[in-house]
């Protein structure tokens, strides 16, 4: 047993973990963060992306020992003050999911997406968001939500939109 | 159907943003896996990695003593090899159905077969001590390619059935009186300088249906009710499957389908891991859970598709066509899914598609084989159908000189010919193929990127464009429950909808159907409100559990909105029946002076009314309500649909293909699809964005693939490769609206068109590109390599095909290798 110490949604953890769990399942049978999801086990799917120190990361391909001392951010911590994040909001409005397994991946992805490139073109999303797949929406919406995200993250967009990028883009969960 | 043109709002074809994404864009979902429950205890599943095999022994010693494990059982510990998981559809009187245990006892007949269980404190004490168990496997010769597997002493996958034909099953038009003969219709096409003979081999690669959750059960058997939680499409045939299956007292138990990640028919099953997590809670009084791996569902959950298809068509030089002869061999994999053998065969009611074929004939033969069993899969049968048919209507064309779509338009139904009952003896209610077809030509610019096309050849450009076509139609809307009985299938199509109306006014709707993915929540509160006059916020609709909703036949074959959202329609109809007395009660006026409109009841030429959502309060108190009559405004309502609905729509592709790489770039994408009425106009789109997603990715990318010992080489999504974002371009799509006749809302299906329709249509442009160099047919999915090879070998290189890396993805082994000494197709088969 390793001992880790994680701050994941704004919270911090303590907790003693097998040094072989991955991160994922650190998340959901640990913390009970059952928001993020195993799609694959291969690393090809992206269902269970969460962000890692502000950066975008599968978290079947991280193990629960290398966060330790990280801030993890999931779906589960991206709303302000029961305000959905603009990238949530933009799925919603965009008709962007349909089972929703892949939303947690897909959202998260999106996010760090758009921190990198704040005005993607409709390729540059395509090929942003290609490590994370979706058999239900054929991504056409998925590209219009996060083409819809990015205009209302722009700066200068509505405060509450572009306040809530910042945080989280920056990685930060508290 | 109640209109509510007068009302505020009007609900039915509002873009409304989904009721359900609020949960699943927080993360406060709840998948199957997500259940955590106090002692709960979790399987691993010992697999064969021989595709046929006796087992000679399994030693689970080693396993038992692995701490943490609580116990591992063979097949014969836990009854499992006694089981007969169920088909529900015995397509013939003497269909063979060889018997399909929840853990093999004495052979294995696929790779994957489960053959021990593991059950232990966590999934990865399961796991580890699963890789424990030591199972002595004597290997049979496996049983891989269809043609050989009916051959004369050919190795049977099942002795005790005695062969490897599961059932043969024919349509004759000449028979059944609907049509010609096709056997004197070819006969007489052979002798006339008129006609000419079109003959094609197709062939439908299998394909893994891939919904992006994984497969997971709980079963829960501590209480009065056991209790089954699982990522299903079909919690209530379920239910009572698990009963007829394990002789259990079907009241004992209580089916959950809770949030479900997606299922495109893979999750129409009563799986053996469902019994086998069942048999194990039982045994040890104890919950327990089994989710699958992703290997694990690639491996055992059903496959789709993998036909052979012989057509041979006979038409007039003019463009008439005479006749349609239909052969098939449908590989049923190892065993009988719940409805696989008559995936193929809801393949007959479609090969004739939009045409007027005089006369027809469909004869399909089921294989057995030593491969995963094939079921469901998102068009099931029809993508098949519809896949031969628009490519041999191009093929025909070209052999005939004929512009494709001038083709098609000489043979298909007019519009002012519907109702027509076709060759096959559906009734198509409505439709009108030249709509959508026109519309679709002047969306795509059809002239203009023909004329780019021959910009490009006269050019000689190494990036060539192809241009295809698919004009279809479908049947869904599953189904008439008297047809299905004719059709020989276990139970019927109707669908059922409850509606409790609360104190409060606000409404609960138990539905039958069981939504993952589709929008339920959303449109059928649509519905709900338009009928009921109630606010859409109002409404809330219940489902996937069998407590709640008793009585259902789920969610498959395009049914959801045209049997059960119909059903909504009649259980809301019968609230306005029982409210009336109450309200002509409350307005003291007689019955026949009431009208009910935007929610309310009013007297005719007065200004006095009352509003449902009044009359469910004063039913609740029940203070003063007529005498005679039941103080209860409450619903439930059952509808069997008298027809099918038959969405159709045209298609058009282009693609640039690289003829230096084979590389398939898709260029631009237009369909225009008449699905009936439409509930909401934001789901259609999507279901139609997803639907063609999944067709083109059979045409470019997809196929489960064996080696010749019966493996499965696409057995991780690294080899199985779904196509991503960057895969796929944005597509143009639209609608053309004929009303459905056969039924009050006038809608048809959607969530299998886009699938149905697109394969051909992209399939058809690949080969349009770069038929004028000698290329003739290409098999699925057509991948660079396979194109590539097809272009160097009708260019008379003989290519590199012999070093081939045939273990790459999509490179084709679940053809087999007798395809490859088998006919003309070029480049198709590694």
């Amino acid at each position: 047993m390793a001992r880790i110490r994680t701050t994941v949604d704004g919270l911090v953890y303590e907790d003693d973990v097998e040094p072989r769990m991955l991160l994922v399942q650190y998340l959901r049978e640990r913390l009970g963060k059952t928001g993020t999801v195993i799609g694959c086990d291969t690393s090809n799917c992206g269902a269970c992306t969460v962000h890692l120190d502000g950066l975008s990361v599968k978290s079947c391909s991280v193990l629960a020992v290398q966060a330790n001392g990280s801030e993890v951010l999931t779906i589960e911590g991206l709303e302000r003050d029961g305000q959905l994040h603009p990238m949530q909001q933009a799925f919603h409005d965009n008709h962007a999911l349909q089972c929703g397994y892949c939303t947690p991946g897909m959202i998260m992805q999106s996010i760090d997406l758009l921190g990198e490139n704040p005005d993607p073109s409709e390729q540059e999303i395509r090929e942003g968001i290609e490590g994370n797949l979706c058999r239900c929406t054929g991504y056409q919406n998925i590209v219009r939500a996060v083409q819809d995200a990015a205009s209302k993250m722009k700066p200068g967009a509505s405060a509450t939109a572009d306040s809530g990028a910042k945080q989280t883009v920056a990685g930060g969960g508290a | 159907m109640t209109t509510t043109e007068n009302a505020p709002t009007q609900e039915i074809g509002r873009d409304r943003r989904r009721k359900e994404d609020r949960r699943l864009i927080t993360g406060r979902t709840r998948w199957t896996d997500n259940q955590a429950l106090t002692g709960l205890l979790h399987i691993s599943v010992v697999r064969s990695p021989f595709a046929h095999a006796e087992i000679k022994g399994i030693d689970t010693s080693a396993a038992k003593q692995v701490p943490g494990v609580v116990a591992v059982y063979t097949a014969a510990d836990l009854g499992a090899d006694q089981v007969q998981l169920p088909c529900a559809w015995p397509v013939t009187k003497d269909m063979k159905a060889p018997q399909r245990p929840a853990l093999a006892g004495s052979r294995v007949n696929f790779a994957g077969e489960g053959v021990a269980v593991v059950v232990a404190r966590s999934a990865a004490i399961a796991k580890d001590a699963a890789e424990q168990v030591e199972v002595d496997y004597d290997e049979l010769e496996p049983v891989l390619d269809m043609e050989a597997a009916l051959a004369d002493g050919a190795t049977l996958v099942h002795p005790e059935i005695g062969t490897n034909a599961n059932a043969q099953w024919v349509f004759d038009s000449g028979e059944a009186g609907s049509g010609g003969s096709v056997a004197e219709a070819l006969q007489k096409a052979e002798s006339d300088d008129d006609q000419i003979i079109v003959k094609r081999r197709f062939r439908q690669q299998r394909l893994v249906p891939v919904f992006m959750e994984p497969r997971s059960t709980v079963v829960d058997p501590s209480g009065e009710q056991l209790v089954m939680w699982s990522s299903t499409q079909v919690p209530h045939i379920l239910k009572t499957m698990l009963a007829l299956t394990l002789g259990l007292p079907e009241h004992k138990i209580r089916v959950i389908a809770p949030d479900v990640g997606g299922g495109f028919g893979g999750k129409i099953a009563v799986a053996p891991e469902e019994v086998l997590t069942l048999l194990v809670a039982q045994k040890l009084g104890k919950p327990v859970k089994w989710t699958e791996t992703r290997s694990e569902s690639l491996l055992t959950a059903h496959h789709g598709r993998d036909q052979i298809q012989d057509l041979t068509m006979s038409v007039t030089k003019d463009g008439q066509i005479t006749g349609l002869d239909v052969k098939l061999l449908a590989d049923m994999g190892a065993y009988l899914g719940l409805v696989g053998p008559g995936v193929p065969i809801l393949g007959a009611f479609m090969f004739n598609a939009i045409y007027k074929i005089p006369a027809y004939r469909f004869d399909c033969t089921n294989v057995f084989t030593t491969k995963t069993l094939t079921d469901a899969y998102r068009g099931a049968g029809r993508p098949e159908a519809t896949f031969g048919i628009e490519r041999l209507m191009d093929e025909a064309a070209l052999e005939l000189g004929m512009e494709p779509m001038e083709f098609r338009r000489k043979n298909w139904i007019k519009h002012e010919e519907f109702p027509y009952t076709t060759v096959s003896t559906l009734t198509y209610d409505t439709g009108n193929y030249e709509a959508a077809t026109d519309q679709a030509l002047q969306m795509f610019d059809y002239d203009g990127l023909r004329r780019e096309q021959q910009e490009r050849r006269q050019r000689g450009d190494v990036k060539q464009l192809g241009i295809g076509i698919s004009t279809f139609t479908e049947m869904c809307g599953l189904a008439p429950s008297r047809v299905l009985g004719s059709l020989d299938y276990g139970a019927g199509g109707w669908e059922t909808a409850s509606i409790r109306m609360l104190p409060t006014g606000k409404a609960e709707v138990v539905v039958g159907v069981s939504p993952h993915g589709q929008g339920h929540e959303t449109a059928f509160s649509q519905i709900v409100a338009d009928q009921l006059g109630v606010p859409f916020d109002d409404v809330e609709i219940l489902h996937g559990d069998t407590q709640s909703s008793y009585k259902g036949l789920d969610t498959y074959g395009s049914r959801s909105l045209a049997v059960g959202g119909i059903a909504v329609v009649k259980a809301a109809e019968k609230v306005i029946e029982k409210a009336k007395p109450i309200a002509a009660h409350m307005l003291e006026a007689s019955e026949g002076d009431l009208e009910f409109s935007g929610g309310r009841f009013t007297v005719k030429g007065t200004d006095k009314g009352v509003g449902i959502q009044d009359i469910a309060l004063a039913v609740f108190a029940a203070h003063d309500y007529p005498e005679g009559i039941e103080p209860d405004i409450d619903a439930h309502a059952t509808f069997d649909p008298e027809n099918f609905s038959f969405p159709h729509g045209t298609h058009l592709c282009a693609v640039e293909v690289d003829t230096e790489t084979g590389f398939v770039q898709l260029y631009k994408y237009v369909c225009v699809d008449d699905v009936g009425n439409v509930i909401n106009p934001l789901i259609v789109e999507g279901q139609v964005h997803g639907g063609l997603a999944q067709g083109i990715a059979q045409a470019l990318f997809e196929e489960a693939a064996y080696d010749d010992q019966g493996t499965l080489l696409s057995g991780t999504l690294v080899d199985y490769t779904l196509p991503t974002a960057a895969d796929l371009i944005s597509f143009d799509t639209a609608n053309t609206t004929t009303a459905s006749t056969t039924n009050p809302l006038g809608v048809k299906g959607v969530g299998e068109a886009g699938t149905i329709a697109s394969t051909p249509a992209v399939v058809n442009s690949v080969l349009d590109a770069i038929r004028h160099l000698g290329v003739k047919d290409i098999d699925m999915p057509t991948t660079p390599y396979r194109v590539w090879s097809a272009i160097q070998n009708a260019s008379g290189h003989a290519g590199r095909a012999d070093e081939a890396n045939v273990a790459s993805p999509g490179a084709g082994l679940g053809s087999t290798a007798s395809d490859i000494s088998r006919g003309d197709t070029q480049g198709g088969h590694l």
